[in-house]
C-alpha cells in the first residue's frame, strides 16, 4: 500500500519539480553555461560542503550532551532549536548581524578590549549563518536518533559496565552511521540553494552562487534555457550528494524495545562538564541573534500596518492546508522507501536542490495560458510550499520508518495489519515523535517562506513574509521588524503545538 | 417553471456583466500597490474621473516587473506596464510589446528625455546616503582613497545596483575597472537588493549605503528624524527615471492613453514624493512637498540613454565581477 502511494506521490513530485524546469528550458534563448557558471558551482559546492560539516560537527556533540542529561530548561532548549531554521532569512541574517556585525555585541566588547575588531562577511560569514540556521535542525535530527536507542540495548550497555569507549564503539557508532549522512544531505541541500545569506554575508562577487546566476539568467538576461540548464546542474549536484549520503548510511539495527523509561546513568567527572559546556555555548550562539530579533520586532509590532492582518491569515492557511500535505506525502515516500523501492528516496530529495525561481518560473509557464496566476494563487502556493518542505519532513521520518518496517513488519505481516488500521495502530504511534516535528517543521516553514507567491500575488492576497519584503522595500525597516517578529511568533507557536504533540508532552 | 427560474437567475448573473464597467490592468512594482504606496491614492482619484475599475497587479521589483511581462508575451492581459527604468527599457522595448503613447507632456526632470514608447512618471538621483555626522566624499575617487565602508547592490539582481554600474561607467567610460578595483576594499558587502542594503546602513554595518538624493526626505517626513543626508559628486550623480508604457495588445487604448495622461496630472504627480520618494516628472502646481527643499541637489546629472546602457551592460559587468571577485 505505503509502496504504491509513494510510487505515486515520487513520480507526482518529479513531475512537479522537473517538469516546469523542462518547461523553462524550452523557451526562446541562449542557453550556454560560461565560465563564471562554473565558479559559482565551486563555490556554491564548497560553501555548502563547508556549512553540513561544520552544522553536523557542532550538533552531535550537543546532540548527545541533550540525549545523556537533565536539567532545567531542557525541554525549552530543545523546542527553542526549532526557531533558528523558521526565521525569514534575512531576519536572521540581520539578527546575526547585531551579534557578529560591524556595529554588533561581539565587536562593541572588542573595541571595549582595545582588541583588533573581526569581520563577518565573507566565507566566514557564510558559514557562521548557515551554521546558526542549520546546526539546530542536525541536533534535532541527530537526538532523534540518540532517543529512538531502544532503552534495553541501553541497559544491556550498563548492565555489561560498558565505559564510554565500549558504548562509542557498539551503541553511538551504529546509530551515528544512521542518523549522520540524512542531516549532512540535508544541510548540504539546503546550503545548495541559499542565496540571500550569501549574498549578503559572502561580501562580493567572488560569492556567487548558482542560485544567483538563476535570478541573473531570468530577470535581466530573460534567458530562460540558461536558468533551467543552472537549476539541472543543482539538481545534478544534490542527486550526487543523495547518492554519497545513501552509500555513507548504514542501519543502526538495534532491533525493537518495549519502550520502558530508562534511568539515566551519563558518565561523570570531565564529560559532565564537557557536556555543560557544549549546551551552554550552544544556547548563547543560538539565543543571541533570536534575542536581537525580538528587540529589533518589539517597537514595530505596536504599530503595524493593516495589511499585515489579512496577510497572517493568508500564511496561516497556507501552513495548516501544506503541513499536512507535505508530512502525510513524506510518510508514505519514506514507509516506501523502507520497504525496498530505494528510488524513492532521490524522488524525495529532488525539491530540496530544486530552483524556487525555475519553479515558480516553470509553473507560471504552465498555468498562464489555461488561467489567471491570481486566480490560482492560493491553491499553487500551498502545492508549491508542500513540495518544498517535503524533502525535510522525509528525513525526519525515513530513519525511524526504516527502523519500523525492520522491527514491526513481518508481525504486522503476519497479523494482516494494513491500511488505516495499520495506520493508527502501528506507524502513528511508533513515529509519533518524528512525525509531530516534521508537521511543526513543515507548517512553520509554510508560514515563513516567501516562495513562489511574489510570482502569483494579487493587490491584496499577499502572504505575511511578502509584506515584509513590502515594508522593508519602502523604508519601513521598523515595521517590517515588527511583522518579522509577529511572522516568528506565529511560525514557532505552530511548530511548537505540533512538537508538543509528537512529544506526548513528556520533558523527552 | 424550473427553466423559468434558471432564465432568471442568468439573467441576474449576466445582467451586472453586461454593464460592466471597464477594467484597466497595471502591471506594476510590488512597492507601488502597497496600502503606504502611491497605488491607493492614484487608484482613488483615477477612478473617480474615469468611470473605470483599476486593478494593479504587483510584480516583485523592476527587473521582475521585465522578466514577468516577457513571460506572458503578447498573451498579457495588461493594458499598462508601470515601473521600468530607463536601464530595461531597451530590452523592454526589444518585446515588441509596446505601442507608442503619442503624448508629449512638459517635463520637469534635468535632463532631455525624449521616447516614443515609454513615459516617466517620476525620477531620482542615485546617491550614496550617510549620517550627517559624516564628511562625505565628493567624488568616487576620494571615496576609494578613504576608509569609508559601504554597502551596494548587486547588478545582476536588483536595479540600483545596475543604476551604479551605469554610473561609474558613464562617469569614467574606460577608467570604470580601476574605480572598481580601487573601491573593491571599501565595498562591505554586495546585497541582492536594496532592502538589504539599507536595513544593513540603518544597522550601523556601512558608513554609506547606495540609495537616492531623496531618501532623506523619509526620514524627515515620516520619521521626522533629520540626521540623514546624501553625497552630491562632483562626476554627477547618475538618474533613474522611472517610465510607464502602453502594450500593443491593450483592449482599453483610450483607457490606457487617459491613464499615462493622468500620471502626469498634478493629481497624480503630487501623491508620487511621500509615498514613492522620488522626484514628480512634472512638478505639480503646488510644488514639492515641505521637506523636499532640504535635499542636496548635485550639479551634474548623469545618464545613459536605453540603448547606451543596454550596450554597455554586458561589459560594464564583467569589469565589475573581475575587480571586485578577489
Amino acid at each position: 500500500m505505503a509502496r504504491r502511494a509513494g510510487a505515486l506521490i515520487a513520480a507526482g513530485l518529479a513531475f512537479l519539480t522537473l517538469g516546469p524546469v523542462g518547461i523553462v528550458m524550452m523557451q526562446a534563448g541562449e542557453g550556454a553555461l560560461s565560465s563564471a557558471d562554473y565558479a559559482a558551482l565551486r563555490f556554491t559546492v564548497l560553501q555548502a560542503a563547508l556549512s553540513a560539516l561544520l552544522s553536523v560537527a557542532c550538533a552531535a556533540p550537543l546532540a548527545r550532551a541533550l540525549a545523556r542529561r537533565r536539567f532545567p530548561g531542557r525541554g525549552v532548549l530543545i523546542a527553542a532549536l526549532g526557531a533558528p531554521f523558521l526565521l525569514p532569512v534575512l531576519v536572521a541574517v540581520l539578527g546575526l548581524l547585531a551579534i557578529f556585525g560591524r556595529a554588533g555585541v561581539v565587536n562593541g566588547a572588542l573595541r571595549g578590549l582595545a582588541l583588533p575588531e573581526v569581520s563577518i562577511f565573507g566565507l566566514g560569514g557564510v558559514l557562521l549563518a548557515h551554521v546558526f540556521l542549520n546546526m539546530p535542525l542536525a541536533t534535532r535530527m541527530i537526538l532523534q536518533g540518540w532517543q529512538a536507542i531502544p532503552a534495553e540495548r541501553l541497559r544491556l550497555a550498563q548492565s555489561l559496565g560498558f565505559r564510554p569507549a565500549d558504548h562509542w564503539r557498539h551503541i553511538e557508532r551504529p546509530m551515528l552511521r544512521d542518523v549522520v549522512p540524512g542531516a549532512l544531505l540535508a544541510v548540504f541541500a539546503i546550503c545548495l540553494s541559499s542565496f540571500a545569506v550569501v549574498l549578503v554575508l559572502g561580501g562580493g562577487p567572488s560569492a556567487t552562487t548558482i542560485e544567483l546566476a538563476i535570478y541573473q539568467a531570468v530577470r535581466f538576461e530573460f534567458d530562460l534555457p540558461r536558468a533551467a540548464m543552472l537549476a539541472l546542474l543543482q539538481v545534478t549536484v544534490c542527486g550526487g550528494a543523495v547518492a554519497v549520503a545513501a552509500w555513507m548510511t548504514a542501519p543502526g539495527g538495534f532491533g525493537a524495545g518495549l519502550d520502558r523509561a530508562l534511568e539515566l546513568h551519563p558518565p561523570r567527572g570531565w564529560r559532565r562538564l564537557a557536556d555543560a559546556g557544549v549546551i551552554l555555548l550552544a544556547a548563547a550562539f543560538l539565543a543571541g541573534p533570536l534575542v536581537a530579533v525580538l528587540l529589533r520586532g518589539l517597537p514595530g509590532l505596536m504599530a503595524l500596518p493593516h495589511a499585515v492582518w489579512p496577510a497572517l491569515m493568508t500564511s496561516l492557511l497556507v501552513a495548516v492546508l501544506a503541513a499536512p500535505l507535505a508530512v502525510g506525502s513524506a510518510l508514505a515516500l519514506a514507509l516506501g522507501r523502507a520497504q525496498g523501492t530505494r528510488w524513492l528516496e532521490p524522488a524525495a530529495m529532488l525539491p530540496m536542490a530544486g530552483s524556487q525561481l525555475v519553479l515558480g518560473t516553470g509553473l507560471f509557464l504552465m498555468i498562464f495560458p489555461f488561467a489567471s496566476p491570481a486566480a490560482v494563487a492560493v491553491p499553487v502556493t500551498v502545492l508549491v510550499t508542500a513540495i518544498m518542505a517535503l524533502p525535510f519532513a522525509y528525513r525526519m521520518l525515513a530513519p525511524e520508518a526504516r527502523a519500523l518496517v525492520a522491527d514491526y513488519g513481518r508481525l504486522a505481516g503476519s497479523l494482516n495489519l494494513r491500511g488505516m488500521a495499520a495506520l493508527r495502530l502501528l506507524v502513528i504511534p511508533r513515529l509519533r515523535r518524528p512525525l509531530g516535528f516534521s508537521l511543526g517543521l513543515t507548517a512553520a516553514l509554510a508560514v515563513g517562506d516567501l516562495g513562489v507567491i511574489a510570482l502569483f500575488a494579487t493587490e491584496d492576497g499577499a502572504t505575511l513574509p511578502l509584506v515584509i519584503s513590502r515594508l522593508m522595500g519602502s523604508y519601513r525597516m521598523t515595521q517590517a521588524a515588527g511583522a518579522a517578529l509577529l511572522l516568528v511568533i506565529c511560525a514557532f507557536g505552530l511548530f511548537w503545538i505540533c512538537d508538543r504533540w509528537g512529544r506526548g508532552g513528556t520533558e523527552d | 417553471m424550473k427553466s423559468l427560474k434558471f432564465a432568471a437567475g442568468f439573467l441576474c448573473i449576466a445582467a451586472p456583466a453586461l454593464a460592466e464597467t471597464p477594467v484597466l490592468d497595471v502591471l506594476t512594482y510590488d512597492s507601488f500597490v502597497s496600502e503606504w504606496g502611491p497605488g491607493p491614492a492614484i487608484e482613488k482619484a483615477f477612478e473617480a474621473e474615469c468611470g473605470c475599475d483599476l486593478r494593479f497587479t504587483p510584480a516583485g521589483d523592476g527587473a521582475a516587473l521585465l522578466a514577468r511581462l516577457q513571460l506572458e508575451g503578447a498573451k498579457t492581459t495588461a493594458d499598462v506596464v508601470l515601473g521600468l527604468d530607463t536601464n530595461l527599457t531597451a530590452a523592454a522595448r526589444a518585446t515588441g510589446l509596446f505601442a507608442p503613447h503619442g503624448q508629449t507632456p512638459a517635463l520637469t526632470l534635468p535632463v532631455a528625455f525624449d521616447d516614443a514608447e515609454f513615459l516617466p512618471y517620476d525620477w531620482g538621483w542615485f546617491a550614496f546616503v550617510h549620517n550627517k555626522s559624516l564628511t562625505a566624499p565628493t567624488d568616487f575617487k576620494a571615496l576609494a582613497a578613504s576608509d569609508l565602508k559601504i554597502v551596494i547592490q548587486d547588478p545582476r539582481s536588483s536595479t540600483p545596483g545596475l543604476g551604479l554600474l551605469m554610473w561609474v561607467k558613464a562617469a569614467y567610460g574606460d577608467d570604470a575597472a580601476q574605480i572598481w578595483t580601487d573601491l573593491a576594499d571599501n565595498i562591505v558587502t554586495v546585497t541582492p537588493g536594496w532592502s538589504e542594503a539599507y536595513g544593513m546602513f540603518l544597522e550601523g554595518e556601512a558608513d554609506l549605503v547606495l540609495s537616492y538624493t531623496t531618501s532623506p526626505a523619509y526620514h524627515l517626513i515620516a520619521e521626522e528624524d533629520d540626521s540623514k543626508t546624501a553625497a552630491v559628486f562632483t562626476e554627477g550623480n547618475y538618474m533613474q527615471v522611472e517610465v510607464m508604457g502602453k502594450l500593443k495588445s491593450t483592449d482599453q487604448n483610450d483607457l490606457a492613453d487617459k491613464f499615462l495622461a493622468f500620471m502626469l496630472s498634478d493629481a497624480a504627480q503630487s501623491v508620487l514624493p511621500t509615498t514613492n520618494w522620488m522626484y514628480p516628472a512634472k512638478t505639480p502646481a503646488e510644488g514639492l512637498p515641505k521637506g523636499f527643499e532640504t535635499l542636496v541637489q548635485p550639479s551634474k546629472s548623469l545618464l545613459l540613454s536605453a540603448d547606451e546602457a543596454e550596450a554597455a551592460r554586458p561589459a560594464a559587468l564583467d569589469e565589475w565581477r573581475a575587480a571586485l571577485a578577489r
